[in-house]
């Protein structure tokens, strides 16, 4: 059995899985799923100020942040004990041909190693991939109204058309991101 | 002793729900290590995360390139899933293991489902993970993300201090 785990999953395991954090987050406390929402109850607990946006009772969201802890000790635990050290990423690859045209080395784990470490954080793959992906992922969520999670998901399996909308133009800003802009800034951060 | 006994005013609910699908819609008021339940929800999201490899920076560049079904075929699954979950909730008026019965509320679109979620899908292919990825790729020890995660909690801000300034 743990052999079985130790393999990567296929998609469809995984994803009835996260279809049923769903339900089961709506029959343990009638709390709907999402995740973006943690950065902004942080901003109401943490760094108010005067604004109005974060002037609600953050406190009632806490169950937000208890969920996202889980998120990371849940990882930490999967790639520490539930992972063959041996197992190889594998990438398609046409994918692989494009990302080593782009500079790019080692596709050994789940993240290429030559750009998510500290040494990069301060040169331009640092500002470029941590410091501004970020802050569009946090901004970009918050005007959308929810993330992967609550539009893609969540409000999809609610059938609400603005999450339908929310989903189709994530994916042409990824679309647009992985094939016009990345490789322009990789060729700017090489 | 409970961890929060504040009575929310009318204004402060409807701040809590702006701009955003995911709430807490309990009316009951718990000690605050009740919230550890969710926690245990999140270790079985994080494991999926990381045995699915939905949280490879090269699994949303192959989602993007059109080069592989993967991520396509979980988040697919994963919303028929939900939806069939949604509708038998629904349909069967099912109560929380609390006896609240769940409720679901409709979102109004704005025009910040469109010019927002551009913005965010950028981001995305960037940094290559939405927001729950960021957390399980920190757990799986690339913590260099952190600061993704800092830079993501400081775009929330600033959304939130320009917000009345921005088309909807």
């Amino acid at each position: 059995m743990l052999e079985l785990i130790k393999q990567p999953w296929h998609w469809a395991v995984s994803g009835t899985v996260i279809g049923l954090i769903v339900p089961l987050l709506l029959i343990l406390g009638n709390k709907k799923f999402g995740i973006s929402s943690s950065f902004r109850h942080i901003c109401a607990a943490c760094f108010s100020g005067d604004i109005k946006f974060f002037k609600y009772d953050w406190k009632k969201e806490v169950w937000n942040l208890f969920f996202v802890a889980g998120i990371i000790i849940g990882a930490y635990i999967a790639s520490t004990f539930l992972t063959d050290p041996a197992a190889q990423m594998q990438v398609a690859p046409a994918t692989m041909e494009k990302l080593q045209s782009y500079g790019i080395s080692d596709f050994t784990s789940l993240m290429p190693a030559d750009l998510f470490n500290w040494e990069n954080l301060f040169s331009l793959k640092g500002l470029v991939f941590f410091v501004i992906g970020g802050l569009l992922i946090g901004f970009g969520t918050r005007y959308a109204g929810g993330c992967t999670s609550g539009h893609s998901i969540m409000g999809l399996a609610n059938f609400q058309k603005a999450s339908l909308i929310a989903t189709i133009f994530f994916m042409i800003g990824g679309f647009i991101s992985a094939n016009l802009l990345l490789p322009l800034i990789f060729k700017l951060v090489q | 002793m409970t961890f929060n006994d504040h009575v929310e005013t009318l204004e402060e609910i409807e701040i809590r729900h702006q701009d955003t699908l995911c709430t807490n819609e309990s009316r009951l008021v718990h000690p605050w290590w009740y919230n550890f339940k969710y926690t245990i929800v999140g270790i079985v999201f994080g494991i999926v995360f990381v045995k699915a490899e939905i949280i490879s920076w090269f699994r949303i560049q192959e989602m993007f390139q059109l080069t592989s079904f993967f991520m396509y075929g979980v988040i697919g699954t994963a919303v028929v899933v939900g939806a069939i979950s949604v509708m038998l909730i629904k349909k069967l008026g099912l109560k929380s293991i609390y006896g609240e019965k769940i409720t679901f509320e409709d979102k109004e679109f704005n025009k910040g489902n469109i010019y927002g979620a551009l913005i965010f899908g950028i981001g995305w292919a960037i940094a290559g993970a939405c927001p729950g990825p960021l957390f399980a790729q920190v757990g799986s020890g690339f913590t260099v993300v952190l600061i993704t995660i800092v830079s993501a909690i400081t775009g929330t801000w600033i959304y939130g201090k320009f917000r009345e300034k921005l088309p909807h």
